[in-house]
């Protein structure tokens, strides 16, 4: 499959109900116009474990990634309105990086307390698994969807790579039409 | 304000499905006194339906058939099976594909009607001739860029076909990328030009003009300034109080009587009811896919491998949306996510040339129709990191700084690469699921690897600090569905005449991309607007004469 096919088939690969996206955008709204937002689907501890791997994906020491986004509370959403078919598939995903996780650092006791480079370690144990596929996909939903879904809080995602969701965009876009009207 | 008809009013015309194709062929029936229902089989939006959110509209596919209900299955060869994947992509809603396409909007040229003549055959391929000449379309594809609103520059490309008008509106705002295209382009001495676009870039006929938004492939227009079948001609129909637009209303079969003649069709209505709508003749507009199942759905005594099939050709010689891309990355922001995908273009490599050695050829634009979050799952080069710091930077660098090339290439006909119903897989409905059987022609990927080439070399000519690019592989999954029930004057090797009339039937017409003989450069909407002008026009004057 060449890109461009494989552009087409991810972007239909996950066909769903519009009234499903209707129940997660309700959902998010609720949630949002709370202070504070809640997990729904998520235990604590399962979010807390997740949002380490999430936060090695799109990382915070430069400036505010995956954790400061909350891309955890869009998976939190994603799971519990047009992706709940997924749900398994996050709980055998995380057994499996918890036995992973064992294996290589015996005496760890979560994802969440491994230090920078066993993350990394860990990480790179598992990036070809299905489950971190499914993980980095939501991740990156969640960082770079609407705010409506949970995350891209504060438009933390927008704002780092540089994107506006605008009603109306005047030419010149950039440098080089710019330069071209001189 | 638009009229209802009971099923049991025999109707002039049933028309199934209200894209590029069905949209302009209601318009024109209805506008010439005819009674007309249209049978769409998604929901009729409005532009209040129409938001920018990346995960529901391009994620989720929301505008496009759900593979959930409607399960596809594909094989390379005919001694296969089939297995169940995403085969096939089409607008599902009023207004079809038009709601959520790109709008690239080209004209074919001269040559695409007669390749045959000039190129000669291709051993493996059937190159044939279209029973219809440019010159016989072009007073049609001046009607749609009028009434749908076009927007471009008239005689800026040496390669356009004659053409009796010039656009109705001027080219769209040229971006970043489009201007760093052009002057690669002229540096190697070739010939860029404004995209005609199928997006107002002024106000027209009481629709708005572009905002710019950037949010087009994959979502509707929230102005009503992409020319949409639904922004359009929908319209027009509805008002002239003689065409009912009937939403989410699935065909499952085309009925035929002891004489042979259509009598209706046969859909699931929203709650899953069956309905049977009369008529005195139905267009089948559905699409190059779903148009051949539907005919192979159809089967009676009388047709017994499917309606308007005795030769065995519909569904069969499948032409599929072929290209390839390549991708730069520049010094300073091009910002080319705001503004309509496209703005310049070239077809300096349109046409065939015997001196590379294999046949057909493609047009080359300049774009970006990445979103935030497909540009991170699938826009940043192979040598990117999938995650960490090095992810993180790289979005944050490539997302503004980058363009694509996008090479729309030609598709050989090829017998055994069709649409057929599978043997095993049903729909939500029931019905047989859609079956694609593709396998590239050998010159399909020639040319794009041509191509390609030829756009690394311009990115160079750009100043380009990174260039990427695709490998040219076989295609499993497709848009611009086209050929599967192609035009011709033999009823052996084609299932519409030139008239877009089945050879087999008499009061049934066929009439989208599946009329299609060859597959141009890709773009193929334009085409199936002008020949649905054409084709109404013959239905007009046939109905008149008492001869449908």
């Amino acid at each position: 499959m060449n890109s461009t096919s494989r552009r087409r088939f991810l972007e239909v690969a996950l066909a769903a109900q519009a009234a499903e996206i209707a129940v997660a955008h309700q959902h998010a709204r609720t949630a949002a116009s709370s202070r504070t937002p809640v997990l729904v689907m998520l235990g604590a501890a399962e979010a807390r474990e997740l949002e380490a791997l999430a936060s090695q994906i799109i990382p915070s020491a430069s400036s505010p990634g995956a954790r400061e986004a909350g891309v955890i509370y869009f998976i939190d959403k994603a799971l519990e309105t047009f992706d709940r078919e997924k749900r398994e598939a996050y709980r055998r995903g995380l057994e499996a990086a918890q036995v992973k996780r064992r294996e290589l650092f015996p005496a760890s006791e979560s994802i969440a307390a491994l230090d920078g480079g066993q993350h990394i370690a860990l990480l790179r144990a598992i990036e070809s698994t299905e489950f971190f596929g499914l993980l980095r996909t939501h991740t990156v939903m969640g960082f770079l969807g609407n705010p409506e879904y949970g995350g891209n809080r504060d438009l933390i995602g927008w704002k780092l790579i540089g994107f506006e969701d605008a009603a109306r965009f005047e030419p010149p876009f950039g440098y080089y039409d710019r330069e071209e009207r001189r | 304000m638009s009229v209802r008809f009971r099923p049991s009013d025999t109707v002039d015309f049933v028309v199934i499905g209200s894209g590029a194709a069905g949209g302009v062929v209601a318009k024109e029936l209805s506008s010439a006194g005819l009674r007309v229902v249209v049978l769409e089989q998604g929901p009729h939006l409005r532009e209040k339906d129409f938001t920018h959110d990346e995960i529901k509209f391009f994620h989720r596919g929301v505008l496009v058939n759900d593979l959930k209900r409607q399960p596809n299955t594909f094989r390379k060869t005919e001694a296969e099976k089939a297995v169940r994947q995403p085969a096939v992509m089409y607008g599902r809603q009023v207004g079809g594909g038009t709601v959520h396409f790109t709008a690239n909007f080209w004209r074919l040229h001269e040559v695409d009607f007669e390749e045959r003549t000039r190129w000669g055959s291709v051993p493996g391929a059937s190159l044939d001739d279209w029973p219809i000449r440019y010159a016989e379309l072009e007073p049609y594809y001046t009607k749609v860029e009028q009434e749908f609103g076009v927007s471009g520059l008239a005689g800026a490309s040496p390669f356009d076909p004659p053409r009796s008008q010039p656009y109705p509106l001027p080219p769209l705002p040229v971006k970043s990328g489009g201007v760093l295209f052009e002057r690669a382009a002229r540096k190697l001495g070739l010939h860029p030009y404004p995209a005609p676009m199928a997006i107002l870039s002024k106000p027209y006929r009481g629709r708005g003009a572009c905002t710019q938004c950037g949010y087009c492939k994959h979502f509707g227009c929230e102005v009503r300034a992409k020319s949409s079948s639904l922004a359009s001609v929908i319209p027009m129909a509805e008002r002239t109080g003689r065409c009912e637009i009937r939403a989410e209303s699935y065909v499952r079969k085309i009925e035929v009587n002891a004489q042979g003649r259509v009598t209706g069709a046969v859909y699931f209505d929203s709650r899953g009811k069956e309905v049977f709508q009369k008529a005195r003749a139905v267009v089948v507009c559905a699409n190059g896919a779903e148009t051949p199942r539907l005919l192979l759905l159809s089967k009676s005594s009388r047709f017994p491998n499917g309606l308007a099939n005795s030769n065995g050709v519909a569904g069969k010689y499948f032409l599929a949306d072929t290209g390839i891309e390549a991708h730069g990355l520049f010094e300073h922001p091009l910002n080319d996510y705001k503004g309509v995908h496209v703005s310049r273009l070239i077809h300096d490599y349109y046409d065939s040339d015997a001196k590379r050695g294999f046949f057909g050829g493609g047009g080359i634009d300049a774009r970006f129709d990445w979103y935030p979050i497909n540009f991170a799952l699938d826009g940043l080069p192979k040598d990117v990191p999938r995650w960490g710091e090095g992810f993180k930077s790289a979005l944050a660098r490539y997302f503004t700084r980058s363009m694509t090339l996008l090479a729309h290439t030609s598709c050989l006909s090829v017998e055994s690469n069709s649409i057929s119903l599978d043997p095993e897989l049903k729909d939500s409905w029931g019905l047989p699921a859609l079956r694609l059987t593709f396998k590239n022609h050998p010159d399909d990927l020639n040319v794009q690897r041509f191509l390609r080439d030829r756009m690394v070399e311009i990115l160079e000519a750009a100043g380009a600090q990174k260039i990427w690019a695709d490998d040219a592989e076989d295609l499993v999954y497709t848009g611009h569905l086209m050929g599967s029930c192609r035009m011709g004057n033999d009823p052996r090797t084609s299932v519409v005449n030139g008239n877009h009339r089945a050879h087999d039937v008499p009061n049934l017409f066929l009439v989208d991309g599946s009329s299609f003989v060859t597959s141009g450069r890709q773009q193929p909407t334009c085409t199936i607007a002008a020949l649905a002008y054409r084709a109404a026009e013959f239905m007009v004057q046939a109905s008149r004469k008492g001869e449908v």
